[in-house]
């Protein structure tokens, strides 16, 4: 029997995501793969996976799967319910699946992303060797729909029986750190400028970008034109001509032609995967070392 | 030649053209831990896993590299057919002071490379434009850009790999029977990458 999972529900917003693609910049594909990196490799461990393996990644719950196959799943991201025919068996926990159970995320009180590993991976064709949907670009399968059918991989070791892991509990206020550059002479004393905004997560945020409402970053005298179009990674702090931050999230553009005023370090983009609009932010300059 | 800081593990190498560019990224191609390298017009970014050494070697390794000379490699050759008769080809023939005749053997008769590419997945910006084909953008650009139309912008021409909002100025389309630009399914998913050279082969 084909091993496989058919998705019976979404939620707001469903895909499958692994640890992306980086590596074709040069070609304008973006790195994309799961916003919440750690929470990914988790939800492997658990499910006995390597932690490339491709999961789902899921907006505010409602996604609702059943197995074809007999499998693990296990979800991690904020702490969410986790319904099996109903009844709760909790996140972060291998999870086993007999054909045709179904298992329900339910919504997080606090964050935004919730991740699903199952037992030998999601296997849909690669693409530039991975399976991440780019919402930028159009690559990797199109976002899940109610009736698709997931065909999984070999499972290639026993879940983990982990019983102790803590969810992050994600929080309504942020401290983040920029490291500042690589155009951080465009702006009027540019760490002053960060330190002294209290930033709001907008609801246009997406994979694409962390959007930020707030004041708005000063150019500095004689930094007022275009910049030429160039090459940008994720976390860096772009600042368009509204003067309000955009952080480059895994689907982000390969290059802008707006000045990078900072970059968040790779271990903070987890945090920003789980802000949910409305999430107060602030942007603290990281003295260089 | 200047360095710029991009976060911890990645730095921005600003250049004073775009031959710099392309020697630069020629001689930074294979430090270790390498992740991206992506040239643009005036930078080449380049990013490594963390903690690997290859970012300590940038500097040493542009400065050692003769950035006034071009790369050597083997860049593919590739060979674009396209239909001539683009929305705007007599705009720029007018601009150029030319025929509609003259502009096309103009546009098909020079060698081309890429030197860079962005805006979407497969998009290149093609430099060794003939002068008078230099051009502005459009003033008021297109919503929706036909995948491959062939435009004009600045000193660069240019396919679109797909449909797109954009401004430059169209002279043509890409052959019905054409490769695709840009197939994530395919290897390699980008008909053009920086150092290529490239050719347009009037058709039909």
């Amino acid at each position: 029997m084909t091993r496989a999972l058919t998705v019976l529900a979404t939620g707001p917003l469903a895909l499958v995501q692994d640890l992306g693609r980086p590596g074709y910049g040069h070609l304008g594909v973006p790195p994309s793969g799961a916003l919440d990196v750690p929470s990914l490799r988790l939800a492997n461990r658990l499910a006995g996976n390597a932690e490339e393996a491709a999961g789902i990644e899921c907006v505010l719950g409602g996604l609702r799967v059943r197995a074809e196959t007999s499998c693990t799943v296990a979800v991690t991201g904020p702490s969410v319910p986790v319904l099996r025919n109903g009844h709760d068996v909790g996140s972060h926990a291998p999870v086993h699946l007999r054909v045709g159970d179904v298992v329900e995320l339910g919504s997080p009180t606090a964050g935004l992303r919730s991740y699903l590993a199952v037992s030998g991976g999601i296997d849909v064709p690669p693409q530039l060797g991975s399976r991440a949907t780019d919402v930028l670009s159009g690559i990797g399968p199109p976002p899940l729909r109610a009736g698709d059918v997931l065909p999984l991989g070999t499972p290639v070791g026993p879940p983990v029986g982990e019983d102790a892991v803590p969810p992050p509990s994600p929080s309504d206020h942020l401290t983040v750190p920029v490291v500042l550059g690589p155009r951080e002479d465009w702006f009027t004393d540019p760490a002053a400028q960060l330190a002294g905004v209290v930033w709001a997560v907008s609801p246009e945020s997406n994979r694409v970008g962390l959007r930020l409402l707030g004041e708005p970053l000063r150019r500095a005298p004689g930094f007022e034109g275009e910049l030429t179009s160039e090459g940008v990674i994720t976390g860096a702090v772009q600042v368009p001509a509204s003067g309000r931050p955009v952080i480059f999230l895994a689907d982000h553009p390969t290059t802008g032609g707006y000045p990078v005023i900072g970059v968040v370090p790779t271990r903070y983009l987890a945090d920003l995967a789980q802000a949910r609009p409305g999430t107060k932010i602030r942007l603290r300059a990281q003295a260089q070392h | 030649m200047r360095l710029r800081r991009c976060g911890h593990d990645a730095v921005l190498v600003e250049l004073d053209s775009l031959a710099q560019v392309a020697a630069a990224r020629a001689a930074l191609a294979g430090l270790p831990g390498l992740v991206e390298l992506v040239p643009a017009a005036r930078t080449v970014l380049v990013s490594f896993q963390p903690g690997s050494s290859g970012l300590r070697q940038v500097q040493g390794v542009l400065d050692q590299a003769d950035l006034s000379a071009p790369p050597v490699g083997d860049a593919r050759q590739v060979v674009l057919p396209v239909v001539y008769g683009g929305p705007d080809l007599q705009l720029v023939a007018d601009t150029a002071g030319l025929t509609v005749d003259e502009t096309i053997a103009l546009h098909s008769s020079a060698s081309y490379t890429v030197a860079f590419s962005g805006f979407a997945p497969g998009f290149a910006y093609l430099t060794g434009l003939p002068e008078p084909l230099c051009q502005p953008r459009l003033e008021t650009p297109r919503a929706r850009v036909p995948a491959g139309s062939v435009g004009v912008a600045g000193e660069f021409t240019g396919v679109y790999p797909r449909s797109s909002p954009g401004g430059w100025r169209l002279l043509a389309r890409l052959a019905d029977d054409a490769d695709a630009l840009f197939d994530a399914t395919r290897d390699p998913a980008a008909l053009l990458g920086p150092g290529d050279h490239v050719r347009f082969e009037a058709v039909g």
